[in-house]
């Protein structure tokens, strides 16, 4: 039983009604009842078969290019007075760390008899990881996409046309991530039976929370390896960018029994703290339902969801993963966020001097790091570098680019 | 003590109930509160209630997942003017006479929360509402509500869809109150899934199975929007819901009356 997905013991969270503590749950319509039941049963039956492991660690290694490597940053630890590591899910195929969920998924939408594929996305990367996995086992895929992001995001869509699927911009709501999962779920709804919904995020009804934090975890397990094996030793604390939370989630959990190992968030923080000028529900959120789950989310005073703003695609979300609201309300990870502004600068700081250049959402984490670090002289850092900036090169002409010489 | 026979969920039934007396299936009209305008909202709901048997007022939510364009358009543009749950209630509280046709909102669960499950019963129950329909709140996760509810004897009306095991049927029908909205199809309000004139025999087949389960009243929903549908529908459910059809009569600015009538 003690299979390596498995990265809790089995009597740990979510419990069986898909609780972290009070949030989570499945709020959803009657017609996916059935449908969250045959995923409920598929997830018991095979996620942690060896079977399934075998062909998923296998795609994960000649296909993704697992394990990714670990860098230290020489040039940030210098500057910040810290010993700086870098968790390179840039380099995963499609340049993102959604690649991991993506082909779990679908093999196990394959698994169940599923004839189609949709999935949302917000930036691009989970919707080109699904449109990957979809071609490589032989899928077909629609992806929807809000119709503010299709434009911010360019390059990936076609990526995502290129690699076979089908983009439907959405035009309905805010015109980004949460309006895409809306639209996502109304296909899902029409064909309970039939689809397999690749949820991107660790975010919705039970039990996909838990489903993309267990694929996910690959990425804390490997860091947590070669930090020991290359570092010498466990961070002193472990950032990553919160959006809906997988990555984020996927780094933390294998540290979650490390108790010297300090773990913090960092979410969108846009242009301020005003409702509606970030996408920081840990840090600006209530309580509520949206999508599936009871978690913190940004709304106002009436309980309707409230458009976000951030630089980035990929975090501009009004909800965030039940875990993280679990886990900030018990104290073992902290959230905080980084502005548009300090993201940027950030990914021109890592870009210029690390060679590397992050995606926005990955850049919050870096923010977030250098804050640490200049709080704690000297510390061991491990940073999640999410994904790379490739897909960002339109928003960074306008922004970091705009009076570049 | 309210007696159980003077809640006002009863009310629904008995309503359902008293258009099967007259040979025909009750007619449950859904509008979008406040829309196309909060302020002839009274008006428009005066023309429902005229015609209908049993009135569903949608609670306009920012994420309509479960809702098809129409009620998504109409939902979006009465946020846009204001629409709020507590608006809904002062409106309702204003109506210098009750309308005899039960009144049930329709809500995403978020707003409920906001409002608070401790107040939301009493401000419904002083409002006249009879219940609520939750479409993202499915019987496992629905205990808090259907509690609070039950303290001011209102419905908390249950969906059943086609693809409902029929195990799970039985249960739902078991616990549902007011009547079982029986869900016509997989999709989103107000969709059209080929024929939209004529009901295929296995949406009636599945109706009659909802019926067998029940003994509260049945009334179809989703997607229905002409007499034809409802004449097949009649002698296999109890009623039959309209509302994407209703709210794009208001949204075109139609004769609500006229067109409900005509269904009848």
């Amino acid at each position: 039983m003690n299979s390596p997905l498995r990265t809790v013991p089995p009597s740990a969270l979510p419990d069986i009604r898909g609780r972290y503590g009070a949030f989570g749950g499945r709020y959803v319509p009657e017609t996916l009842v059935p449908a969250l039941d045959r995923l409920q049963a598929g997830v018991d039956r095979y996620l942690h078969q060896a079977d399934f492991q075998a062909e998923f660690n296998h795609e994960l290694k000649t296909w993704v290019g697992r394990p990714t490597a670990l860098s230290r940053a020489p040039s940030l630890s210098q500057r910040w007075g810290a010993d700086v590591w870098l968790k390179r899910e840039d380099l995963a195929h499609t340049g993102a760390h959604k690649i991991n969920n993506a082909v779990g998924q679908t093999l196990l939408a394959k698994r169940l008899g599923a004839k189609r594929i949709i999935a949302e996305t917000g930036a691009g990367q989970h919707g080109v990881a699904s449109a990957a996995a979809a071609a490589r086992l032989g899928m077909p895929c629609v992806v929807y996409m809000g119709a503010v992001d299709v434009e911010r995001q360019a390059p990936n869509v076609g990526r995502m046309q290129l690699l076979g699927a089908t983009v439907v911009p959405v035009t309905g709501g805010d015109q980004t991530l949460r309006a895409a999962i809306d639209e996502a779920l109304r296909d899902w709804v029409s064909d309970p039976d039939g689809t397999y919904y690749s949820l991107g995020s660790a975010v919705g009804p039970h039990p996909y929370p838990y489903l993309v934090r267990e694929l996910q975890a690959v990425i804390g397990r490997e860091a947590r390896a070669q930090m020991l094996q290359q570092a010498g030793g466990l961070p002193d604390v472990a950032v990553a960018c919160v959006g809906g939370g997988s990555n984020a989630i996927g780094l933390f959990h294998p540290f979650l029994g490390d108790a010297a190992v300090k773990l913090i968030g960092v979410e969108a923080g846009g242009r301020g703290p005003g409702l509606g000028d970030n996408a920081a529900s840990l840090t600006f959120g209530t309580p509520g339902v949206l999508q599936g789950s009871y978690t913190l989310i940004l709304q106002d005073d009436y309980g309707q969801v409230r458009e976000t703003h951030s630089v980035s695609a990929g975090l501009d979300y009004s909800g965030v993963g039940p875990e993280h609201s679990y886990l900030m309300k018990s104290g073992r990870v902290t959230y905080e966020s980084a502005t548009d502004d300090e993201a940027l600068a950030a990914l021109a700081e890592c870009a210029k001097f690390e060679g590397i250049l992050p995606a926005i959402e990955s850049a919050h984490a870096f923010s977030g790091a250098k804050r640490y670090a200049g709080a704690h002289p000297g510390a061991r850092i491990l940073i999640g570098c999410s994904g790379r900036g490739d897909k960002d090169m339109p928003i960074l002409q306008r922004t970091l680019l705009k009076n570049f010489e | 003590m309210t007696r159980a026979s003077a809640a006002p969920r009863d009310a629904v039934a008995a309503a359902i109930q008293a258009a099967g007396a007259q040979g025909r299936p009750a007619l449950v009209g859904f509008l979008t509160a406040g829309f196309p305008t909060r302020r002839d909202f009274k008006k428009n709901l005066a023309a429902v209630a005229g015609v209908c048997d049993v009135v569903e007022i949608g609670v306009p939510f920012s994420d309509p997942m479960a809702d098809g364009t129409t009620i998504q358009r109409a939902s979006f543009a009465a946020l846009s003017d204001g629409v709020t749950l507590p608006w809904i209630f002062d409106e309702l509280n204003s109506l210098e006479s009750r309308h005899a046709a039960p009144i049930l909102l329709m809500s995403y669960l978020n707003p409920l929360l906001s409002f608070g499950l401790e107040a939301l019963p009493r401000a419904a129950a002083s409002a006249g509402v009879a219940g609520f329909i939750v479409p993202d709140l499915p019987y496992e996760e629905s205990a808090d509500l259907r509690g609070a509810l039950d303290r001011e004897g209102l419905a908390l009306v249950q969906m059943v869809t086609p693809v409902t095991p029929p195990d799970r049927l039985a249960m739902l029908c078991r616990e549902a109150q007011g009547f079982i909205y029986a869900v016509t199809m997989t999709g989103t309000t107000g969709a059209v899934k080929g024929n939209s004139t004529e009901v295929p025999a296995e949406v009636l087949e599945y109706m009659d199975r909802v019926k067998q389960c029940s003994t509260i009243p049945v009334c179809a929903g989703f997607g229905i929007r002409s007499r034809g549908q409802i004449a097949d529908f009649a002698g296999h459910v109890d009623g039959v819901v309209v509302g994407s059809a209703l709210v794009e009569v208001l949204e075109r600015g139609e004769d609500v009356g006229a067109f409900l009538t005509s269904l009848r």
